[in-house]
């Protein structure tokens, strides 16, 4: 267990990386706390997995530091590191029994082997294949397979850190929520540090205390749950979290007016002139579609999801999302939209700025 | 709809039966025709039952070649197969020079086989072969058409030589079908470099590895061309291997009927011990799965 700093630490896959885009993961500085459980967010080809490949080791940054509790590690091999990790694809040793895979980490490095047979059933039992513990790895199902890697990503009590990236894509969907949820209640009991790739967004919220958002190589925001919902620090995040994501409309902001294809709205905070790409997001919960007041739209449909209704209009040619409640009443004559304040953001070329209260 | 009844269509496979009856069919059973009849010139032959093949197992010269054979046999893959493994796993993965060794590595297995050897012919001669000339300067008695054990490490050097490459070709292209995170994952286990190559690269080869075993036995259980041009099957009679010796009886001495019994059985023994091979490694395949 060990508090994990990224120092400065950026890697390209190419040698004599020039500018800015030839970096597959782009300059980071940042501290994952001792025992907490992160979720590793963001779409496919971000930089996720290289990021977890560095700090297990298995990749070496082009730049930068890694320090475990300030020693620095940027230099040492896998072993020396001592981490678990899991990979997407299940890794198992065909010619040997369930058994002797989940021992094979203890056994390499030269455990106790009274205290392996009882680590190992302990672990058989966690991930529920206590009765195949003696059958050859090799017929097994994919997801078998697969728990049997995530036990051997478990089998070691003194790891530095657990890293799972994307672990659970070959498992179905039963089966998932209950590893996750013997992911979380591991966490809890040994405390390890915990980073845990996935581009499941309701994988991410679930499983972490705090959720790391990646988008083109860069770390974008990283928050709890809820300060991702509420004030996404970059467009990026308010698209790839929420179904659907947040509204981002094109706006001119002078003060605390935004001025929207020229209908204006009030805003909660006050803004300097701002220059560049000028856009305000609110999420589809904080949009109401009223018959009063408001930004004119055009409904083109509604969709019921269940619990609540996505209306999908269009404003000034732009879309836009609005989620109503399940029992709310939609009729014809509702034609305008209104937002809740308090949850407009103003972004900036992407990034979210900061007013000062009105 | 109705069905169309065409019996010509039989025709269309006519090409292919006459070329298989030409080819493989007609010459087998003239093989069998001959093992079991006898003649005394004049192209007049009658029956004779088995006894031809009582004749060629009570023989010692033809348990003598079996033995060479076998021993030959288990020699080549005894080194061809470790060493064409060690040859993969230190070949260069990916890149120019990866290219370049597998160009390198198939050369041999692109030279014909009389060339083969003539090529070590030549090089084993202690007069004017590089091989020979060099080993008789150091002081150490080297000459293959007198000494037997010469003779012998002539030749297994030779086909060390001309098929360690196919060896190592397969196992390379089954190292190669290795996915990356094998690897990642036994760094993170901390496994050694030896439990690496006993738990993933040994078992994902294991395929590959049949059927080089497989060829290699076959191949070198028929071997001819090449031990025939460099020593004749001599000195003596050591390095007389099963298909010298049948050459030698059939088109030497003209032994129509023994040598159509031996060859019979020769046949036999090859497609026995493939199949036994095959079987066993199989069943290891599939063991516990």
């Amino acid at each position: 267990m060990a508090k994990i700093t990224l120092d400065n630490l950026a890697h390209a896959y190419y040698p004599n990386p020039k500018s800015e885009d030839d970096f597959a993961l782009k300059e980071l500085n940042h501290d994952w706390a001792d025992g907490e459980a992160y979720a590793l967010l963001g779409s496919s080809g971000c930089g996720k997995s290289t990021l977890l490949n560095i700090i297990s080791g298995l990749l070496h940054p082009s730049q930068g530091r890694i320090l475990f509790d300030d020693h620095d590690v940027t230099h040492a091999t896998t072993a020396d590191r001592n981490i678990a990790q899991v990979f997407q694809f299940p890794v198992v040793y065909d010619t040997m029994t369930v058994r002797d895979n989940l021992a094979f980490p203890l056994k390499n490095r030269g455990a106790d082997p009274s205290y392996i047979k009882q680590r190992v059933q302990q672990i058989g039992q966690m991930i529920g294949m206590e009765a195949m513990l003696d059958k050859r790895a090799r017929g097994l199902t994919a997801d078998a397979k697969q728990k049997i890697s995530l036990g051997r990503g478990m089998v070691r009590e003194d790891v530095n850190a657990l890293l799972f990236d994307e672990p659970l894509t070959v498992i179905d969907p039963h089966m998932k929520w209950e590893l996750r949820t013997q992911l979380k209640s591991l966490h809890h009991e040994f405390g390890h540090t915990m980073i845990y790739v996935t581009h499941d967004q309701t994988e991410a919220l679930t499983f972490a205390d705090k959720v790391v958002v990646m988008y083109d190589g860069r770390v974008v925001q990283i928050g709890t749950p809820q300060e991702l919902f509420e004030r996404p620090e970059h467009t990026f995040v308010g698209y790839f979290i929420g179904s659907p994501g947040m509204n981002v409309i094109p706006a001119e902001v002078s003060g605390n007016l935004a001025n929207v294809h020229g209908a204006s709205l009030t805003l909660p905070r006050g803004y300097a002139s701002l220059t560049g790409k000028v856009e305000i997001g609110v999420r589809p919960e904080f949009v109401m579609l009223t018959a009063g007041e408001g930004l004119p739209v055009t409904v083109r449909r509604v969709e019921d999801v269940g619990r609540h209704k996505i209306v999908r209009a269009a404003l000034f040619g732009n879309d836009i999302n609005v989620v109503a409640g399940e029992g709310q009443e939609i009729s014809p004559d509702m034609t305008r939209i209104s937002f809740d304040p308090a949850h407009v953001n103003v972004y900036v070329d992407d990034w979210l700025t900061q007013g000062e209260a009105a | 709809m109705e069905k169309t009844v065409n019996q010509k269509a039989w025709f269309l496979i006519l090409p292919v039966l006459l070329l298989v009856a030409f080819s493989a069919v007609i010459p087998l059973m003239t093989v069998v025709n001959y093992s079991v009849q006898d003649t005394f010139g004049k192209n007049e032959f009658f029956w004779v039952g088995l006894e031809w093949f009582e004749e060629m197992l009570g023989s010692d010269r033809m348990w003598d070649a079996l033995g060479r054979q076998i021993m030959f046999s288990a020699i080549i893959l005894t080194i061809q197969i470790p060493l064409g493994i060690f040859v993969a796993l230190n070949m260069p993965k990916s890149g120019f020079w990866s290219s370049f060794c597998l160009v390198m590595m198939s050369l041999p297995l692109l030279i014909p086989w009389n060339v083969v050897g003539t090529i070590w012919q030549i090089f084993g001669r202690v007069d004017i072969g590089l091989l020979g000339y060099t080993l008789d300067a150091l002081g150490i008695s080297y000459n293959y058409t007198q000494n037997s054990f010469a003779a012998w490490a002539t030749i297994i050097v030779m086909d060390v030589w001309h098929w360690t490459s196919l060896v190592a070709l397969l196992a390379f292209a089954g190292l190669k079908s290795i996915p990356d995170a094998y690897y990642q994952a036994a760094k993170i286990d901390q496994a050694s470099r030896w439990a690496i190559f006993r738990y993933i690269e040994l078992p994902k080869m294991m395929g590959v590895l049949m059927i080089a075993i497989l060829l290699r036995f076959m191949d070198s259980f028929m071997i001819y061309t090449e031990p025939f041009v460099v020593t004749g099957g001599g000195p003596g009679n050591s390095t007389t291997l099963l298909s010298i010796d049948l050459v030698k009886m059939a088109l030497g001495q003209f032994d129509l009927g023994p040598a159509a019994a031996f060859s019979i059985m020769y046949y036999l023994v090859i497609l026995l011990i493939s199949w036994v091979f095959y079987t066993v490694m199989s069943n290891l395949d599939n063991k516990g799965a």
